[in-house]
């Protein structure tokens, strides 16, 4: 039997060599420029909102958010401009994501995956970088002209939902091709038909990604300014304040963004804090939507199957 | 007159260029398990691939040749969603559905238009049970059939191919994931069910198709090497060299 050698009581087992210590001051920098990359990123969101919040700090009220201009709109609320853009961001997110999904699902679970796709995939992508005043020129020759809509929120809505159907129909498919394969191909082996499969199978599991899509809609449509101006959003127009349903669809409306753009830039002498205001109110919307929507998508997500 | 099930004649698959199977034929005699080995990419899992059509999902797949389940030509038939419920198909690695135990197993009955609580309730029991799971998850068959362990949702995905009440189970590799243990019971399972179904296995494990099996075939590169009683084909003489050093372990 050979004799078990005793550790010498000298040996540090745990010694650090260069090469180690070359290591850990690698992971040091390496923490250090990746939570520097953070801050810098982080840093102008929250000097925004807080500036934001503190210049409009004086209008900041309830009857702000309520009541309806006076003085030429240098004093009063913003009720106009913020019903209208819920009913924009409402009947825009209404009219594309039905059609946005619908569209996606078709590219993903039905076409064939081929040259045919690929350049519809790729017209997609390249749709959503068209700039806004591209689509807003399009909404006012489509939807305002030659539909006859006039210039009115239905017609400035769609404009907005053509607008953001790329960006829907791309995340869209991104959540669908995240649900893995072998699902579809245990759900064909038992028989099913592929809208089975669809139904049953993917679109559950697709859910939570597919909210993402309509959040990145929501936070691009409300503050979108050029194309709404084109197709129905007005300067001033009178509303009863604190009234819901004060609008039509073929009425023209007031939209926060354009009521931002008007009143820094087109009234004379108004206080120096309203145009913060309305800012904040945007922002506000368009976080409170966005809350509503990811408190959705993380109830969607506790509920994730596998 | 032997009672055949499954007749494949001149049976050729090809990828684009390439020739996955290669006008193989034979047929597989009606309750009996039939066992496919051979290496990888030797066609295995993409013969049975054709045989419930999901071949069709591969746009690249060309498939020649005939094959008659019951008599009826498969590769030809409209009814593509029916032959699918005539075969039951059981994924090398288990693939619970994201849905509850209960759910995976009354998935199939429900697409086919039963919706009628009792009936299912019946038949999901029967379907576990005879997969032999019955009373690991009698009590929790609202969970999700996703947190089962890999060899429950293994049996759990065979009481779900058996719930369309298929006339060939076809398994591939079924034990690929899974421990002896639960392996010898799935394959005691199979010996049990073979007195009602037909059952093909594709394995790579050759002294599984030899246990279980009561004719082989030995499939390699797409083609037939050779094919028999799995008694002949374990003997000291098979017909074809080839297939004795494969039994053997010289390759593969």
């Amino acid at each position: 039997m050979r004799p078990v050698m005793a550790p010498s009581p000298t040996a540090r087992r745990f010694a650090e060599t260069p090469a180690i210590a070359r290591r850990r001051r690698q992971e040091r920098v390496a923490r250090r420029l990746l939570g520097g990359g953070l801050i810098l990123s982080l840093l102008p969101l929250f000097a925004i909102l807080f500036y934001l919040v503190w210049q409009a700090a004086p209008l900041l009220s309830w009857r702000f958010l309520v009541e309806s201009p006076r003085d030429g709109m240098r004093a009063g609320g913003l009720w106009p401009a913020l019903l209208g853009t819920l009913y924009l961001v409402g009947a825009a997110l209404a009219a594309a994501t039905p059609v946005g999904i619908l569209a996606a699902v078709y590219l993903n679970e039905y076409a064939q995956p081929g040259r045919f796709s690929r350049i519809v995939g790729l017209a997609v992508i390249n749709l959503a970088g068209v700039p806004s005043i591209v689509h807003a020129l399009f909404g006012l020759g489509a939807f305002v002209a030659f539909a006859g809509l006039g210039r009115s929120i239905l017609a400035a809505s769609l404009t907005l939902a053509v607008m953001s159907l790329p960006v829907i129909i791309a995340s869209t498919t991104e959540a669908l091709k995240s649900v893995p394969q072998s699902f579809r191909e245990a759900s064909w082996n038992l028989g099913a038909t592929r809208w089975q499969t669809t139904w049953h199978i993917v679109l559950p599991n697709a859910m939570p990604g597919i909210f993402t899509g309509i959040i990145l809609m929501v936070s691009r449509t409300a503050g979108e300014t050029a194309p709404v101006l084109f197709t129905g959003a007005v300067f001033y127009k009178s509303i009863a304040g604190g009234d819901l349903f004060a609008y039509g669809l073929l009425d023209q409306c007031m939209a926060l963004s354009v009521h931002l753009f008007t009143v820094s830039t087109q009234v004379p002498n108004v206080p120096d804090a309203l145009p913060y205001a309305i800012a904040v109110v945007l922002v506000a919307t368009v976080l409170g939507v966005n809350a509503l929507s990811i408190a959705l998508r993380v109830y969607l997500r506790s509920r994730k199957n596998w | 007159m032997v009672d055949h099930i499954l007749e494949v004649a001149d049976l050729t698959l090809r990828y684009g260029g390439q020739t996955a199977l290669n006008g193989i034929s034979f047929a597989v005699p009606r309750f009996e398990i039939f066992s496919i080995i051979g290496p990888a990419q030797s066609g295995k899992s993409s013969l049975l691939r054709i045989l419930n059509r999901t071949i069709d999902f591969n746009p690249e797949a060309r498939v020649t040749g005939s094959v008659l389940l019951d008599g009826e030509q498969v590769l030809t038939t409209p009814h593509v969603h029916d032959l699918r419920r005539k075969v039951g198909m059981v994924a090398p690695l288990p693939v619970g559905l994201p849905l509850s135990i209960y759910d995976n197993v009354a998935f199939a009955p429900r697409l086919a238009g039963v919706h009628n609580k009792s009936d299912l309730d019946g038949l999901v029991e029967s379907c576990l049970r005879q997969a032999a799971l019955w009373d690991e998850v009698k009590d929790r068959l609202s969970q999700l059939g996703t947190r089962l362990s890999g060899g429950q949702q293994q049996r759990l995905t065979i009481a779900r191919a058996l719930s369309h009440s298929p006339d060939l189970l076809c398994l591939d590799e079924f034990s690929i994931a899974i421990d002896p243990v639960t392996t010898m019971r799935i394959e005691e399972v199979l010996r049990e069910l073979k007195t009602k179904i037909t059952i093909i296995l594709v394995t790579n494990l050759i002294q599984q198709a030899r246990r279980l099996s009561d004719r082989t075939l030995f499939l390699w590169n797409g083609s037939i090497i050779e094919q028999g009683t799995t008694e002949a084909m374990f003997s000291e003489h098979p017909a074809n060299s080839l297939t004795y050093d494969y039994i053997r372990g010289a390759f593969g």
